[in-house]
């Protein structure tokens, strides 16, 4: 169920969360790069099964020794299952970021058409150009 | 050569018995404290203080205190806290018996200096800011800008107006959105450009007949002065909003360029930043907040007023919000701040910044051929150098230099923020440095960058403690020494 995923299959947001969509249900994290750019983590904020969110809704939050980030929903939908037992084992967002590091399941949302997600191509050149 | 033993704990020092002073035994009658206090005021057995002897603890805190590095020991660039050498002079003038023994509930008659000074600070506030109207109650500046926002929640409350959003820039200290959420307003983002200045596509769009108030740092968190401000300034007052200017940055517009004369409706003040403060540990700090003549009434309240020749605590004030501080605020920094204002006087302020800004540039010149600057070639009085090439090409990060800065005598910059730069490091040189320190720190700069990636990741080598486990520190904090035994 958490098998890592191929990040080049993946539709990525401009805020750095990855999209597996598996009929209907969008399975969501964040990518390797935001994990690396965030540095070590320390925390994290999980939303409750059942909220309903909107597309760009901040739905939980990701502490590192840097700074607080939110975390937001790329798609519109409800909150089917959350990674509970990510908080406590943050070092699965480093070691499988697309597998083990999932954060949540959403059910998404009929009249969602997936506005201004990429896919893998288009989300590294954003990476690239944030290096630089 | 450290002394490594009196570093220890006060509990580990600790040993049954030991006294700074033993008293004579006592030659009046004892009474039992059960028959002074009642019984559900006494413990069951004396609190487990540690016991040392006097120089025990002299040494103890004298050891620690050389342990780490203060604005009186090392160059401080620490960039968005300005901090700038403080005049001994002030200590002194601080600590006259005129200011440090008053009692707050002593009759205002007979403590006329102090408020005659709080008085005239809140003429010399106004003046700086183009503003009208000044509490010096709030005890920080993140209290000034909660204080500021309550007022405007009160304005607006008092016009019958709902207003909701506050708007602040992606690049503003978190203070910013923690304030607005205290405040019982919504924090919306407005992303700024590339230049790190105010998106206005992106304020246009979230300007509303919600919006309460836009916070702005200008000079900003890059040290750059946004020239749009009074186009934004227009725009958020057509929408009837309120400016709010983050006072942060102070120390690069004084007596050059006043908020209020720019658009700003409030704002506070960093007495602790721009008016030689100390910082932390010296004392509480103070936000001293300055507002435009139609949100005076809404100021906390009392306010130093001053009829018939006699200074008193205008408490008589129906709109306001009430106390936001006990007494007169945190006096002790503001008295400070008065003595450095009025030594330096109106020319004097305006030099402080000229060269706070000069030194800054000149710093920049030498660090952008070390490391990037995305902003360009100028700035106000502080600039952000990025390490992310470094990283790329060397896997040496902003805080592997930083910790290395450590060993060469320097405290670092500010790293990671502002957030808007990758591997941000945000250097703020102050005005009381010179030539030979700023060109000191840009020849360590650039050695640590010739040396060998291991080498600077390991840093530093040099300090008592070289990289404290900052992740299990923050997941699996320890708030009580294990050698306490207190419970």
């Amino acid at each position: 169920m958490s098998a890592s995923r191929d990040p080049n299959q993946l539709k990525y947001a401009k805020t750095h969360e990855w999209v597996a969509l598996d009929e209907g249900i969008a399975t969501v994290g964040i990518s390797a790069f935001a994990v690396e750019a965030l540095t070590d983590l320390v925390y994290m904020e999980l939303p409750e099964v059942g909220r309903q969110l909107a597309a760009g809704e901040a739905f939980g939050e990701i502490e590192s020794v840097k700074a607080v980030s939110d975390l937001y929903s790329p798609v519109s939908g409800e909150v089917i299952a959350v990674n509970e037992d990510l908080a406590a084992h943050l070092e699965r967002l480093n070691s499988d970021p697309y597998g083990a590091g999932w954060i949540v399941r959403i059910r998404v949302n009929a009249d969602e058409k997936l506005a201004g997600l990429m896919d893998r191509k288009a989300y590294e050149k954003q990476c690239a150009e944030a290096e630089h | 050569m450290r002394n490594r033993q009196a570093t220890s704990t006060l509990f580990e020092l600790s040993r049954p018995g030991r006294r700074a002073a033993r008293l004579p035994a006592c030659d009046v009658p004892v009474q039992p404290l059960a028959d002074l206090l009642p019984a559900r005021l006494l413990a069951a057995a004396p609190p487990d203080l540690p016991e040392l002897f006097e120089g025990d603890v002299v040494r103890h805190f004298t050891n620690l205190s050389t342990e780490n590095m203060s604005v009186d020991t090392h160059f401080y660039p620490l960039g968005s806290c300005t901090m700038k050498y403080n005049p001994k002079r002030n200590e002194r003038l601080a600590s006259l018996p005129g200011f440090v023994d008053v009692h707050p509930y002593q009759p205002v008659s007979t403590m006329q200096g102090l408020l005659q000074l709080l008085y005239e600070l809140q003429g010399l506030l106004a003046e700086i800011s183009g503003l009208d109207a000044v509490s010096l109650q709030p005890a920080a500046g993140a209290h000034g800008e909660l204080a500021a926002l309550m007022v405007a929640a009160a304005y607006f409350r008092d016009r019958g107006e709902q207003r909701t959003e506050v708007l602040i820039p992606d690049s503003a200290h978190g203070t910013n959105p923690a304030s607005a959420v205290m405040a019982g307003f919504k924090a919306v983002t407005v992303k700024s450009t590339p230049e790190g200045f105010v998106d206005l596509a992106d304020l246009r769009s979230k300007l509303s007949p919600a919006t309460a108030v836009f916070m702005i740092t200008n000079p900003n968190t890059l040290g750059m002065f946004d020239g749009q401000i009074a186009e934004i300034a227009r725009w958020v007052h057509d929408a009837g909003g309120l400016i709010y200017l983050d006072g942060a940055n102070m120390n690069a517009i004084l007596g050059i360029a006043r908020p209020g004369d720019f658009g700003a409706d409030m704002m506070h003040f960093n007495p602790h930043k721009t008016f030689s403060g100390p910082h932390g540990g010296g004392g509480p700090g103070a936000g001293p907040i300055a507002v435009r003549d139609r949100l005076a009434p809404y100021l906390p309240a009392p306010v130093v007023g001053l009829a018939a020749d006699k200074y008193f605590l205008d408490a008589d004030r129906p709109k306001s919000i009430g106390r936001v501080r006990s007494f007169f605020g945190n006096t002790g920094v503001l008295v400070r701040a008065y003595a450095y204002i009025r030594t330096h006087g109106p020319a004097g302020l305006r030099r402080v910044s000229e060269t706070a800004v000069l030194n800054a540039n000149y710093l920049l010149s030498r660090v952008q051929q070390l490391l990037p600057v995305p902003q360009g070639p100028r700035c106000m009085h502080e600039f952000v150098a990025s390490a992310s090439a470094v990283k790329a090409e060397r896997g040496i990060t902003a805080t592997d230099i930083a910790k290395r800065l450590l060993d060469y005598g320097f405290h670092p910059p500010t790293i990671y923020f502002p957030l808007t730069v990758r591997e941000a490091m945000m250097i703020e040189p102050t005005e009381t440095e010179s030539k030979e320190t700023l060109d000191a720190f840009a020849a360590a700069l650039a050695q640590i960058l010739g040396e060998p990636a291991d080498e600077v990741r390991a840093a530093p080598a040099s300090t008592p403690i070289s990289r404290p486990d900052e992740v299990r520190a923050a997941r699996e904090p320890v708030l009580a020494s294990p050698s306490s035994t207190g419970a």
